[in-house]
């Protein structure tokens, strides 16, 4: 495993390398001041350097590292999910076991490879036992608006994130203890996905995908970026225990959720009248900005695994 | 004071200081948005909405750490003096100026007490609602920003407004939900030659209302 992890990370520095390069150069040819996109472009590249090292050093402690990193993530993205939505001074225990009894509980969860819990734990016992508190408080002031948002910020921050570090608790046979490359191909894949879809959108974007929903989402971005990620996968199928062709098309499926989860998150932030999730990370705004693609690409990624590659 | 329990009493307040912003910045993700005004180290009132004991310590961690040395939250001594530990806390850990709302003696005049402070040159955070307000609306202002004004007239009002407080820590309630909360700072605002003391304090609620970056939501 330590020859496909010195060939990703190596992969990944030239990648980044050779972005830092092209926007120094673009930006010194550029007219001053800067346009906002080109000063946009550098701090995106400049939080990837971030992410991937932070990324790397979290992989080097292996299923501590991937466990505790996620479980932090779900921590940021369920921050600014209830922050957006609508919440009453009645609402606070169950907010406060949101952070304090679901996140901790699902993530061992996932530590101990419970699987037949860890896959009803939030969508069978939280989603009936939250309404039940919140009905038991006797505030039912926009009753169902209160507990829908509840319920779907755990599932998108919590459930749907912590199906990254389960791939950990997959027993794929002959791919014995390099599990953690599974989540690398995941999260390089979906993430170059939303990538390519920037570039290819940039470059030859013409047609909006859905103006109402997201203006910068194109077709041209799409299926630019939808069949440069299948490739991308196919290349990486060494780290899997994928054949290329299947490499590509679990790549493709993976990066079409991807893109309905941007869709998705694209649209509850203009339900909700805001632009980004937060500011957590510079250019690229908050967590879920960061991270929508990945949620909805991990649970199906996790069962199409679990379904076709273990016994 | 001696000069040991002089040097212990100023490592414990910088000590509280430094550990409240990095606590306030780890559950609620902290911002100041500067809006009108910029970060100085010129002497200041800050007035704010109160919701939450949290309030204080959210906009302190917005100041620069000079700034966050030289400035004191008044608070109700009807509150923070009834123990000895809730003084200790407020007065010795805080830095707070506690002022009384029964106030008998000149010496407990909540304006002199202000003042007294101001003179020393330090800067002040006030709540001009006068209590952690429960309600949807802002509350009429006290009187003592005007009257604080007459008096500094060389001193800063900036309004602030503090958001998301009252989910996080509502009035009541002992354990913070983490959500995003801002600091959103406006322009200073002044007594104008001859401006009436109600028309002001209700132009410096107008003020602090106006920053409310997101007035359509009702919570």
């Amino acid at each position: 495993m330590r020859h496909e992890i010195s060939i990703l990370i190596i992969g990944l520095f030239v990648v980044l390398s050779t972005a830092s390069v092209t926007a120094g150069i673009l930006s010194m040819r550029a007219p001053k001041p800067l346009s906002a996109t080109l000063v946009n472009l550098t701090q995106r590249i400049n939080a990837w350097w971030v992410m991937v090292a932070l990324m790397t050093v979290a992989f080097f402690f292996g299923r501590y590292g991937m466990t505790i990193l996620f479980a932090l993530i779900s921590f940021a993205a369920l921050r600014e999910f209830v922050t957006l939505t609508h919440s009453r001074r009645s609402d606070h225990w169950v907010l406060l076991g949101m952070f304090g009894i679901v996140i901790p509980f699902q993530y061992c969860l996932v530590w101990t490879a419970w699987y037949g819990l860890f896959v009803i734990f939030i969508p069978v016992y939280c989603f009936l036992l939250m309404p039940a508190i919140t009905a038991l408080h006797g505030d039912t002031e926009r009753f169902l608006e209160r507990i829908a948002a509840q319920q779907w910020a755990i599932m998108i921050s919590v459930y749907c994130v912590s199906h990254v570090p389960a791939l950990l608790t997959l027993n794929v046979p002959g791919f014995e203890g390099r599990n953690l490359l599974l989540i690398a191909f995941l999260i390089i894949v979906v993430q170059g996905s939303d990538v390519l879809q920037y570039i290819f959108g940039k470059l030859f974007g013409k047609h909006r995908f859905s103006p109402n929903v997201s203006p910068s989402k194109t077709w041209e971005g799409l299926i630019g970026g939808l069949v440069a990620s299948s490739l991308l996968g196919a290349l990486l199928s060494f780290i899997t225990p994928f054949s290329p062709l299947q490499a590509s098309a679990v790549a493709f499926v993976a990066c079409t959720m991807g893109f309905l989860g941007g869709l998705v998150a694209s649209a509850i932030k203009r339900d909700q009248g805001v632009k980004d999730w937060g500011h957590l990370i510079e250019g690229h705004g908050g967590m879920l900005d960061r991270t929508d693609s990945l949620v909805f690409a991990a649970p199906i990624f996790f069962h199409i695994v679990r379904y076709f590659w273990t016994v | 004071m001696s000069k040991l329990a002089l040097r212990t009493f100023t490592l414990l307040q910088t000590v509280t200081s430094v550990g409240l912003s990095a606590m306030a910045w780890a559950v609620t993700g902290v911002r100041p948005i500067w809006s009108g005004s910029q970060p100085s180290d010129r002497q200041r009132i800050y007035f704010a909405n109160h919701t939450s004991h949290g309030d204080f310590i959210l906009l302190s961690a917005c100041l620069s750490e000079k700034e966050r040395a030289i400035t004191h939250a008044v608070a109700a001594a009807e509150y923070w003096g009834k123990s000895r530990l809730r003084r200790f806390i407020a007065e010795d850990m805080l830095s707070s100026v506690l002022i009384s709302r029964q106030w008998t003696s000149e010496a407990e005049n909540p304006i002199s007490v202000m003042l007294s402070v101001l003179s020393q040159g330090h800067s002040l955070i006030i709540f001009p609602e006068g209590t952690r307000n429960m309600s949807d609306e802002l509350l009429p202002f006290r009187s003592g920003l005007y009257n604080l004004s007459m008096a500094r007239p060389d001193v800063e009002l900036i309004p602030c407004w503090i958001e998301n407080m009252s989910r996080v820590l509502p009035k009541g309630q002992f354990l913070p939900v983490p959500l995003l909360c801002r600091v959103v700072f406006g322009a200073p605002v002044a007594v104008a030659p001859g401006e009436e003391r109600r028309a002001f304090l209700a132009r410096a609620r107008e003020a602090l209302l106006a920053l409310n970056p997101r007035p359509d939501r009702d919570d």
